[in-house]
């Protein structure tokens, strides 16, 4: 890590706005460690009140699917039109279902 | 933003060179037509990456040298409150270049190369950032002006085709409408007092009007990237649709701070409902482009001396790094 060319690593950054919302994903900076991760991430993407808690995760810890094999990953879902409320005909008169 | 997952890829490596380039590159197109995002890990044509990594990256630098011709004023702000709010956009541009930066990394482009190439004077920025503001009016002018055709160039990057940059826009164009309110309020305050405020607003406004006319780049008849820019859906509108609707904005709001907009040509057109304006000299531009305005080297100097200056920083912050890591190692080995 002497090597001032190398970049430092890549997180990926997650901000839960307030109370009882997921953390979602924000954008992502550069930091030698998690400490710094989560500083950087405080000064970059909470300037204006945006959150209430941060995580920070090394970009290379995450598995992602590969969108070549997205048609095989989410095709079968395509069919079951079943799985939704809105399949099911159900008369007028009946009332709270 | 999943650079490094990219790079494992080995970037070309991962394509079925069986498959037909014509054929993947019409795809492409489809989804564009279709308005489908382009995400970092998707197939794109190898022009398309690069236009994006030049645009994204000068962008990024363009909010980088950004910080120097305001950040002048941050220590003679005429208040505390100014000196704040001033601390606040100069820091809102440094996120911005942090954001953009990060966008042009998904594209398979490292933060260190993209530095290098501004610090070496190889890599293009705004050239709005090479003029200089001498008195306190520049910094009202500035956020009006300069900040103004800045939003009116990212509100259609929005929603750009590439989905990280488009991204990256929505959250910068959230901040940039602080940026431009509080301009006009100095700009505001200088016109509603002393006849030498009034002057000095006047003054600004003679520097900052034509290099803001000139930040919506050249005419559509010369624009080198436009067209295809337009078909891939990098760009919206051309240079010279947004250019016509800045000044049918900006007028106006320099009618209310009773400013005289400098030029002689300009009129309303009751028939076309638009301002029309005068020729721009786009020899000056070129002239500053090419590296010949009047802070473009000051601009350079200053970015290289910030760099530095935080060397010891950056070198300090990877050795404790490297210090904890090998700790916590030999702590689990025990």
């Amino acid at each position: 890590m002497t090597d001032e060319r190398r970049d430092w690593p890549l997180y990926e950054i997650f901000i839960r706005a307030k109370s009882g919302l997921d953390h979602k994903h924000v954008g992502s900076l550069h930091a030698t460690d998690a400490r710094m991760a989560i500083e950087h991430a405080r000064d970059l993407y909470t300037r204006r009140l945006e959150g209430v808690s941060i995580w920070a995760v090394r970009s290379s810890d995450i598995v992602a699917s590969d969108p070549a094999d997205a048609d095989a990953l989410f095709e079968p879902a395509r069919d079951k039109v079943y799985r939704h409320p809105t399949f099911y005909d159900i008369p007028d008169e009946v009332k709270t279902l | 933003m999943y650079t490094q997952g990219l790079d494992s890829l080995g970037k070309d490596g991962e394509r079925d060179p069986a498959r037909d380039a014509g054929a993947l590159e019409r795809a492409f197109q489809a989804r564009v037509d279709a308005e489908e995002k382009i995400e970092p890990k998707d197939w794109m044509p190898e022009a398309y990456r690069r236009t994006l990594v030049r645009q994204i990256s000068q962008h990024a630098h363009s909010e980088i040298v950004g910080m120097l011709p305001e950040g002048n004023w941050i220590t003679r702000a005429p208040t505390l409150l100014r000196k704040a709010i001033l601390i606040a956009k100069v820091q809102d541009e440094g996120g911005h270049g942090a954001y953009l930066y990060s966008a042009a990394e998904t594209l398979g482009v490292s933060r260190a190369e993209l530095i290098d190439q501004l610090l070496e004077g190889k890599a293009k920025y705004s050239s709005i950032f090479n003029y200089p503001t001498p008195t306190w009016a520049d910094v009202g002018a500035i956020g009006w002006l300069v900040d103004g055709a800045a939003i009116m160039n990212q509100i259609p990057l929005c929603r750009c085709s590439y989905g990280p940059y488009a991204r990256a826009m929505v959250r910068i164009c959230k901040e940039e409408s602080f940026h431009q309110r509080q301009g006009y309020e100095i700009m505001l305050r200088l016109s509603r007092g002393t006849a030498a405020q009034r002057q000095m607003a006047q003054a600004a406004l003679d520097r900052w009007w034509w290099p803001s006319l000139m930040m919506f780049g050249p005419s559509d008849a010369e624009s080198k990237h436009g067209a295809q820019s337009m078909r891939w859906k990098i760009k919206r509108f051309s240079n010279d649709e947004l250019r016509q609707k800045f000044v049918d904005f900006t007028v106006p709001q320099a009618d209310f701070l009773g400013l005289q907009v400098p030029d002689p040509a300009l009129r309303w057109d009751e028939a076309a409902q638009h301002y029309r304006f005068g020729a721009i000299d786009w020899s000056e531009f070129e002239q500053v482009l090419q590296g010949h305005g009047p802070c473009n080297r000051e601009r350079m100097q200053a970015r290289r001396q910030a760099h530095e200056d935080g060397r010891w920083v950056r070198e300090a912050a990877a050795a404790w790094a490297a210090k904890q890591a090998a700790r916590e190692g030999r702590e689990e080995a025990a």
